[in-house]
């Protein structure tokens, strides 16, 4: 049992986070939110640079063979700088669908683009009305010939603007809600029968919905069985809230600093606010759920790792709605303590906020994980 | 970073498992279960037991009697035992007094007393609150003037657990009035028989007697039972309560409670199907597994932090292992009041005998939930443990 990064992580956190002091405070994350699609290409040559678009693929697909803990490492650097870049969908999801079921010919087609920074992908996998439901796949993928032609409506596909590949669920066969029958497609942004309405997001991320209508794609295009992909697609969104705890993480713990410094300087009465008790109770258990949720995030990060991929799950499941829990509270308290500042766009304090906000509803919200574990028989 | 035990981490909690189910006598164990109060007998016969295997004062120095496990040893017995569940060994003496004395006491008194408290040959209790120093200790005001070669000792003690039971105490006692008041407060142990010293117990919500008032006048006590330095007993003070960081969070016995939920839970009927069936009821169980598993993680990686790099500096997340631990203790007791349903109500109206199995396990639900309103009042409340993390860890 260890807790510790060795050697190897602890200097990649440290070149990540400075990385991000450099180059990323509030003031440069705004310019940054005005380029094309919402983010800055300049960084993500620079993330390129320094070997983290490659971290998580084998050595042999070009890149450097990190594990769940290097992702975490990132992840939280990038929630601590509320980073914009599509690491998640590139990296993590569009990462892990080609490095759990890619073709040697679909990696060398996709790996190395995305490792140089030349190539971002996106997710589109959200339905209408599946919710959180994996399985819940109206989009469909009829045999053409050799290859498939795809319709069906895909929703807030974040960085779908911006992508060059999608990487879209659809059914093969079967009904709505049926588990079997889904396969997952590489799907090139620009074919034809490809449209796009895009939008900025809540937390000043940007996100498409994309409509495919009769979009015909080849045999090398199906990621894994195009009849039988549920598990893959678990396997991989499980990786993507995994992530998703270690950015929140990141996220909590700047929340909770920038709350605190502002409480020790902002003065009422004479006095810095944070000399009542009442906001010093609320800021300790602000550090609490922060504290929780970093001991949660660690076991996804480990339970990742299980063999057993209901265990695998159902631990992700229960440190989903520890993080959310925890993101509530803390993202809720920080713009209470805050005051009215903490209310305007002009302080960065409202845009973690945001950002925790979208996370508690991305691939399943507290309740609908909590809901997992108790039906699952509980984790005791 | 690796959440694995070892292999010989894994055959040692299989040891230690196996040795419980061997030695805890089978009634000490249904009594834990059912949340009943323990006889002095029941507890010393156990704690001799624990004592003759060598494990008795486990984290002590291993001259003193101590094993010498790692710290993830210690995490592991002591999960295995509060889960089990068996009763732990007596704070006061193992915990408490203990390391003062092997750490600050004189040779004397290392010998005089330390073999004592590891086979409970004495009872130890602790004399810190009293009336009117609750979370402000350093106020309190029990008198121990100097009077040639003996003390003279003053006031009222309060709180203080299983007195009852006990054959000494360790008291903080002004011994310097003039000087401020955190520098003029000595440690002094003493018999709970000498003349003077009257027990008052106190009945708790829950109809029980843990904690009484302890009163002495004119107590007279050798001077050598001072331990340590005059005037130095509040840090000796600090050091008891900083001393026992990780056993505080009880994970062991949460998860022993919530199996225990789990199981009632699918005996119990509601609705004419067992309570377990009920989505509400399921998630709010749930939740406080979810709860404690974070709670458990956090303390691993304070016992991993200890074991890696010593017990000096606290790894800022130990703070919250009592907060946390107490409100998950609170909420598994409510748990099993929604199990139980209508009969909370009826009194022990079985008695304790075991001879009823199939009510028994209702009669200590209540009282239990009553007793566990304690656990975010005592150790510091819960409200101090803020002051702590507000003041220590964030600054403020």
């Amino acid at each position: 049992m260890d807790f510790d990064l060795n050697e190897e992580q602890r200097l990649l956190k440290e070149s990540i986070d400075g990385l991000l002091t450099d180059s990323y405070d509030f003031e440069q994350r705004k310019k940054y939110m005005k380029e094309k699609g919402g983010w800055s290409k300049t960084v993500w040559l620079k993330l390129a640079e320094q070997g983290l678009l490659g971290l998580p693929f084998s050595e042999a697909d070009g890149g450097f063979g990190g594990g769940g803990v290097e992702t975490m490492i990132v992840m939280e650097a990038l929630g601590k700088a509320l980073v914009l870049e599509p690491y998640l969908a590139t990296v993590v999801i569009g990462g892990g669908f080609l490095r759990h079921a890619g073709t040697d010919a679909q990696k060398a087609a996709h790996v190395p683009g995305i490792i140089d920074g030349s190539k971002t992908l996106a997710f589109a996998q959200l339905e209408k009305n599946s919710r959180y439901d994996l399985f819940d796949v109206s989009t469909t993928a009829k045999k053409k010939g050799d290859g498939w032609v795809i319709d069906g409506e895909k929703f807030v596909v974040l960085n779908g603007e911006n992508a060059d590949t999608l990487i879209v669920t659809a059914r093969t066969k079967g009904e709505r809600r049926d588990r079997n029958g889904i396969g997952v497609f590489l799907v090139p942004a620009n074919a034809k029968g490809v449209t796009k309405k895009s939008y900025p997001t809540q937390d000043g991320l940007h996100a498409a919905d994309i409509t495919l209508t009769g979009v015909e794609i080849g045999p090398d295009a199906v990621l894994g069985n195009p009849e039988d992909s549920l598990a893959l697609i678990e396997r991989v969104v499980d990786e993507a809230r995994v992530a998703l705890c270690a950015e929140a993480v990141g996220l909590m713990d700047e929340s909770l600093k920038t709350t605190v410094e502002y409480i020790k300087t902002r003065k009422q009465f004479g006095v810095a606010i944070g000399s009542f008790q009442s906001l010093q109770h609320r800021a300790s258990d602000m550090f609490v759920a922060a504290e929780q949720a970093r001991s949660m995030s660690m076991f996804a990060t480990m339970a990742n790792d299980f063999e057993n991929a209901k265990e695998r799950s159902n631990a992700i499941a229960a440190a989903k709605v520890q993080i959310g829990k925890s993101l509530k509270f803390v993202g809720q308290q920080a713009i209470q303590l805050h005051g009215g500042i903490g209310m305007t766009m002009e302080a960065k304090i409202g845009h973690y906020f945001k950002r925790l906000t979208m996370i508690e509803n991305s691939f399943g919200d507290t309740d609908y994980h909590q809901r997992r574990v108790a039906d699952g028989g509980g984790l005791i | 970073m690796d959440l694995a035990f070892t292999k010989e981490e894994q055959a040692f909690r299989e040891e230690v498992r196996q040795f419980f189910r061997d030695n805890v006598p089978p009634d000490t164990r249904r009594k834990m279960v059912e949340g009943r109060h323990l006889s002095k007998d029941e507890m010393v016969t156990w704690w001799r037991i624990l004592n003759k295997k060598g494990w008795g004062v486990s984290h002590w120095p291993k001259q003193y009697g101590g094993t010498g496990w790692t710290s993830v040893q210690h995490y592991i017995f002591n999960e295995e035992l509060q889960s089990y569940p068996a009763p732990q060994p007596l704070a006061f003496g193992v915990s408490m007094v203990g390391p003062v004395i092997y750490t600050f006491g004189n040779e004397e008194q290392k010998k005089q007393y330390l073999p004592r408290i590891a086979n409970v040959d004495d009872w130890w209790c602790q004399g810190f609150s009293e009336p009117g120093s609750g979370s402000d200790l350093a106020s309190l005001k029990t008198k121990a003037e100097r009077k040639g070669d003996k003390w003279i000792i003053n006031g009222q003690k309060t709180w203080t657990t299983l007195a009852q039971h006990a054959d000494m105490i360790f008291c903080l006692c002004r011994t310097d009035p003039g000087a401020k008041k955190q520098m003029g407060i000595s440690f002094i142990v003493f018999s709970m028989k000498s003349k003077g010293v009257t027990v008052r117990p106190i009945q708790t919500i829950d109809g029980g007697v843990e904690v009484n008032e302890v009163f002495f006048d004119d107590v007279e006590v050798p001077y050598e039972n001072l331990i340590g330095e005059e005037n130095k007993g509040w840090d000796y003070a600090k050091f008891l309560l900083g001393n026992e960081r990780t056993g505080i969070a009880r994970v062991g016995v949460s998860k022993e409670r919530l199996r225990r939920i789990r199981d009632l839970a699918g005996k119990v009927e509601s609705g004419g199907k067992p309570i377990i069936q009920d989505a509400a009821f399921r998630e709010k169980l749930a939740a406080c597994e979810i709860e404690l598993k974070a709670l458990e993680l956090t303390q691993l990686r304070v016992v991993a932090d200890e074991g890696k790099h010593g017990k000096g500096k606290p790894n800022p997340a130990s703070s919250v292992l009592k907060i946390k631990g107490s409100e998950i203790q609170q909420t598994t007791t409510e748990l099993l009041m929604e199990v139980i349903g209508p009969f909370a109500a009826p009194y022990d109206v079985h008695g304790d005998d075991g001879s009823n199995e199939a009510m028994d396990w209702t009669a200590q639900i209540a009282p239990s939930y009553f007793n566990n309103r304690k656990v975010s009042i005592y150790g510091g409340s819960n409200e101090i443990q803020r002051n702590i993390i507000a003041k220590a860890v964030l600054g403020l």
